[in-house]
């Protein structure tokens, strides 16, 4: 029998889109002084508000704010006081998330199961663990008395804005630095909306700027002179960019790029369990993912049944409305980053992988992607080799576990990597091979505050998370 | 130890000398590049002066040209799989046995370091220094996993553990410490499990060579130290764009030149370990360990 | 299916299903009793349910005026509204289906017995099968068999086999027309402990002959989880892909709420899928779930909360 799920939209009661938004520079909100721009609905294509853009000047102040609190007020200040703003942070995410979470999927696009159910979570939990941390920093492994670095100058991607700004504020403070940060362009509002925590937690005045604005906006801030440190998350161009432009310089850097990661199905694997790790590592996030396992190396021997469920899987999924709660994948956060899916996805046709996505009626305004996976796709292949970002899976095959380690190194990036199998002593003999900085085993996409993230070759340097995410942001 | 007199006798091969026939004609060593475990000289076929203390001559080195890193860079890569896949015991081994020969030809390198000018005591005591320094990153090879690892407390039913694991290849720029300052900067690079391409110091560079002696019979695999003599400015450039090298250790290089090789390394996001030290005797810390070390963190479920 | 089988090829068929990974298996379950299912659905999934209820009681009080009012029950759950759909079957001891049967005639409603000493199962072959033949010859169209876990346990999957089928055979009833009893056979999942285990108890029993495979005796806790239906409901995903024959899947056993049930029919709907959703592929084995289904029934069409007092308690 057929059983349709009715409509089940999240309120957007909850939050309160103000038609525009300054800057967040020395506790208060400013005017910017560079053009403007306009946030959109990536669902519908409305635009939601219009948002300042920080030219140089604007950059100046909100460093010389950091400075000015990182000289008197949060360098002296001692790590318990330090965790405790972190505590009343934390504790104020947690008590707005629902309103979070849905500015988050209205902004982003993304699923509010995931906003709601993965994000919010996670930032809360972030903010909560690094706020352990700044009264125990000496005993963190990096010597009796380690000093911050100073003031951090932190530039955060589109997929995860708010959690992606949790990772970058939250050690950051622990560690005493202050921090001018700036959002995607794309999804700058739940970086305005804390802010306006920051003010609720009274945090003092200038430990948190928060500049928006584009590319041109994150170059002033990378090569401004006044901050001592660089954290990045994007893509690898922009990160190798960033690494030209720290040279010759004192800045501290820490770099986390794209990925291609290998998720690899042995033929004795848990297949159920493989297939939902299968997808939720492609199509959590509509694939907006780093870390995405956006190649499957299948055992050939294993690969057609497995094909077959992951099909069956795939046509389960519900593409649509990102504030309605039975919704899977969401809308593509831009017209720029479709535009890109497209393109190699129809590069990937002409390179003659086989194409398939289930029946899939997809809105008609508003940026969207039907779940694709495409077979019989060769390491040579652009889409076996090039970051779609997108829901997007390219499918390959492998013989031995040593081809299969083969083929899930061979690529210039090496971010994270799955493994699928039911023997131990395999599971440990391909995580020690794989060169990834997460190796996700009979799992995939887990993340964790306590958990070190980060890559290897060019996805990138430095840790998040954890203890080692610590030494980001200490003079070490 | 006739390297070392034919290197400290400027007058060695003149000719005279008493009891009635020729005197003996010392044999000079021809100092060529390490590479792959073996010494050929350098594909270019270069060579240039180096000097003593007093600006006299001391030997021809081998100048090494960008073929000559392209090759070195090819051996270290060969050589890392089998090299940071030995365990880490093993690699302690291996490096506090390469210390065991240093101490045997002790004589050597304080002959070696008085040609480049230190007097005696001092010469004796960077060599003295120079040992112990291998001797302490030796050990910590089995101890890096305890201290940079840890079992990680994530909220669920998972395991999560992080280990270090080695970069990968290292270019390093070693400084003009000839020896002190030379192992300083190989020794904590090698043990965690990296292989490195190491640019001796353009003015002295014959300690290296003599490293590389003590290498090359020791039991560390061939590849895993590949070092190259000649021009600075030549190679290093080379090394810091070379798109398989993994990082850098850009200890040698002077402030003015830091900021082109950077740019060059982060054309493939090198891992760059800037210049700082100046005193290579001071307590060394781990810095120089922990960065050419990767983390790789593995998930897990627990569950029945 | 093959006439002959040898405890070594039965064994290593088994062994050879792919593993289930606890976490990953209930983490699917969480994910999908995330399901928001408002208005429409949930009204369509509440008659859907009560539609898939086995209204059941398996007290040692039982009483044939018990039993009676459990069938008045099962043929209007709610005599407030005759627009209630009828309950799946009513579900008793051997002895108690003659009462039912007669209580239910021309009712369309389904007399389940559970047989082979149930719950535990720990009786002589001979007076499992008496027990299977009784309920059958009484007029049960639907036998709950349980396994003999201690064989299942003990590795012995040949005798648990061979059981189902014999079982299967005593369903068949004396005139052996086809028209026979349906066979359920009930895997106490809570004793088998792991998802390994009900998986290959699940192939074991659709090898065997199973019309139905299902969770629990409700007598053991934990009874029917949703991670256990999954991993059953899996299995007869896979059978009907590699035999073509489909079996029906019965959680029982601490169902109580609308919300779980609920929570059950997404469960099948995206995993077997939508074939299933009917009571002839998919059963809830409950007794107070239904009062909850006709509560929340209720407040759906009058837009009010209900109370206790407006239900019948049976």
């Amino acid at each position: 029998m057929e059983f349709e799920y009715a409509p089940a939209p999240e309120s957007r009661a909850v939050v309160d889109i103000r038609p525009s938004y300054g800057l967040f520079v020395d506790g208060e909100f400013t005017d910017g002084h560079g053009e403007p721009f306009k946030s959109v609905d990536p669902s519908t294509e409305e635009p939601l508000a219009e948002i300042a853009t920080a030219d140089a000047a604007d950059v100046d102040r909100a460093v010389a704010a950091a400075r000015a609190a990182y000289d008197k007020v949060w360098g002296p200040m001692p790590g318990r006081e330090r965790a405790k703003y972190l505590y009343r942070i934390a504790r104020i995410i947690q008590e707005r998330s629902r309103e979070l979470a849905v500015l988050e999927s209205i902004d982003n696009g993304k699923p509010i199961r995931e906003s709601r159910d993965v994000d919010l979570p996670l930032v809360a939990a972030h903010f909560f663990y690094y706020a352990g941390w700044a009264d125990k920093l000496a005993h963190a492994g990096f010597g009796a008395g380690p000093r911050p670095l100073g003031v951090a100058g932190q530039i955060i991607p589109w997929n995860f804005p708010l959690l992606m700004l949790a990772w970058k504020i939250a050690p950051a403070l622990a560690c005493g630095n202050t921090v001018v940060l700036k959002p995607a362009e794309t999804t700058p509002l739940t970086a305005l909306a804390f802010a306006a925590i920051c003010r609720q937690a009274e945090l003092p005045p200038g430990v948190v700027n928060i500049v928006t604005g584009a590319g041109e906006t994150g170059r002033l801030l990378v090569e401004h002179d006044g901050i001592d440190k660089i954290a990045f998350t994007g893509s690898t161009d922009v990160g190798k960019r960033i690494a030209r432009a720290a040279a010759g310089t004192d800045k501290k850097v820490t770099l986390e790029l794209g990925g291609k990661a290998a998720n690899v199905i042995f033929d004795d694997a848990p297949l159920d369990q493989a297939v939902e790790g299968i997808v939720n590592g492609i199509f959590f996030n509509q694939g907006h993912v780093c870390c995405a396992g956006s190649r499957l190396l299948v055992q050939e021997s294993v690969a057609d049944e497995l094909l077959d469920r992951l099909k069956r899987r795939m046509a389960t999924l519900r593409v649509g409305d990102p504030l309605d709660k039975n919704t899977d994948i969401g809308a593509i956060n831009s017209a720029a980053q479709l535009e890109k899916i497209r393109m190699l996805s129809e590069v990937g046709e002409q390179e003659g992988a086989g194409r398939w996505s289930p029946p899939c009626e997809l809105p008609q305004r508003g940026f969207w992607f039907a779940p694709t996976l495409f077979t019989d796709v060769a390491q040579s292949h652009r889409i076996a080799r090039e970051e779609i970002f997108g829901p997007v899976l390219s499918v390959l095959t492998f013989r031995t576990p040593a081809e299969a380690v083969e083929k899930a190194n061979n690529t210039p990036y090496g971010l994270s990597a799955g493994v699928w199998t039911d023997k131990g002593s395999r599971i440990l003999w391909m995580a020690e091979r794989l060169r990834a900085g997460v190796v996700w085993a009979n799992t995939f996409n887990k993340f964790d505050p306590a958990s070190p993230f980060g890559g290897y070759k060019e996805s990138g340097y430095g840790r998040e998370g954890g203890r080692h995410g610590l030494e980001a942001y200490l003079d070490v | 130890m006739s390297d070392g007199k034919a290197v400290s006798d400027g007058k060695a091969g003149s000719e005279g000398g008493a009891s009635g026939g020729m005197a003996r004609l010392s044999v000079r060593k021809t100092y060529k590049l390490f590479i792959g475990g073996a010494f050929p000289r350098s594909e270019s076929g270069r060579s240039y002066v180096v000097n003593d203390g007093k600006g006299g001559f001391l030997a021809n080195a081998s100048q090494a040209s960008r073929k000559d890193v392209r090759d070195a860079v090819t051996a270290a890569r060969k050589a890392f799989g089998g090299w940071s896949g030995r365990t880490p015991y093993n690699r302690g081994q291996i490096l506090y046995r390469v210390a065991e020969m240093l101490e045997g030809r002790r004589a050597q390198f304080v002959e070696e370091l008085r040609a480049t000018g230190l007097g005696k005591g001092a010469a004796g005591a960077e060599v003295d220094a120079a040992i112990d320094r291998w001797v302490w990153y030796a050990g910590w090879a089995d101890k890096l996993g305890a201290v940079g690892g840890a079992a990680n407390p994530v909220a669920g039913p998972f395991f999560n553990f992080s280990t270090p694991e080695p970069t990968g290849v290292v270019g390093i720029v070693a400084p003009d410490s000839a020896l002190l300052g030379l192992v300083s900067v190989v020794a904590p690079a090698i043990v965690s499990g990296n292989t490195v391409v190491v640019v001796a110091s353009e003015p002295a560079p014959l300690t290296s060579i003599t490293l590389a002696e003590v290498l090359a019979t020791s039991d560390l695999p061939g590849g895993v130290v590949n070092v190259l003599t000649g021009r600075r400015d030549e190679l290093a450039p080379w090394l810091a764009a070379h798109m398989d090298v993994n990082a850098i250790d850009l200890a040698g290089v002077a402030k003015d030149q830091v900021r082109a090789l950077e740019e060059a390394a982060a054309d493939n996001l090198k891992r760059v370990l800037r210049p700082g030290v100046t005193d290579w005797s001071a307590e060394p810390g781990t810095e120089r360990l922990t960065a050419f070390l990767e983390t790789k963190t593995v998930w897990h479920p627990v569950g029945l | 299916m093959e006439t002959l089988v040898s405890a070594a090829e039965l064994r290593a068929f088994l062994h050879g299903l792919p593993g289930v990974d606890q976490v990953g298996a209930e983490e699917r379950a969480a994910r999908l009793a995330t399901r928001s299912i408002k208005t429409s659905a949930k009204a369509q999934a509440i008659d859907m349910a009560i539609t898939m209820v086995d209204l059941t009681t398996l007290e040692g009080a039982d009483t044939p005026g018990k039993v009676r009012a459990l069938c008045a029950k099962g043929r209007q759950p709610d005599p407030g509204d005759p627009g209630v759909p009828r309950v799946a079957a009513i579900c008793v001891y051997p002895d108690m289906v003659a009462t039912a049967v007669e209580a239910l005639r021309g009712s369309g409603i389904g007399v389940a017995s559970v047989a082979t000493a149930f719950p535990s199962g720990r009786a002589p072959m001979e007076a499992k099968l008496a027990d299977t033949r009784a309920a059958v010859e009484a007029g049960a169209t639907e036998i709950d068999m349980v396994i003999d876990r201690g064989a299942f346990l003990a590795g012995d999957y040949l005798k648990v086999h061979e059981e189902i089928v014999a079982t299967k055979e005593a369903c068949a009833g004396p005139a052996n027309d086809g028209h026979g009893a349906h066979l359920k056979v009930i895997f106490e999942t809570g004793e088998l402990v792991t998802y390994d285990n009900v998986r290959r108890a699940s192939w074991l029993a659709m090898r065997a002959g199973a019309d139905f495979i299902k969770t629990s005796t409700g007598k053991v806790s934990p009874a029917a989880t949703l991670p256990v239906t999954l991993v059953m409901l899996e299995a007869v995903r896979d059978f009907r892909a590699e035999t073509g024959r489909m079996v029906g899947v019965k959680p029982a056993g601490g169902i109580r709420t609308t919300k779980d049930a609920i929570k059950y029919l997404v469960l099948v709907n995206e995993t077997a899928g939508p074939d299933w959703l009917t009571p002839d592929w998919f059963r809830l084995g409950a007794s107070s779930l239904l009062n909850d289904l006709l509560m929340q029934r209720r407040k759906l069409a009058t837009g009010v909360y209900s109370g206790p007092d407006y239900f019948t308690l049976d």
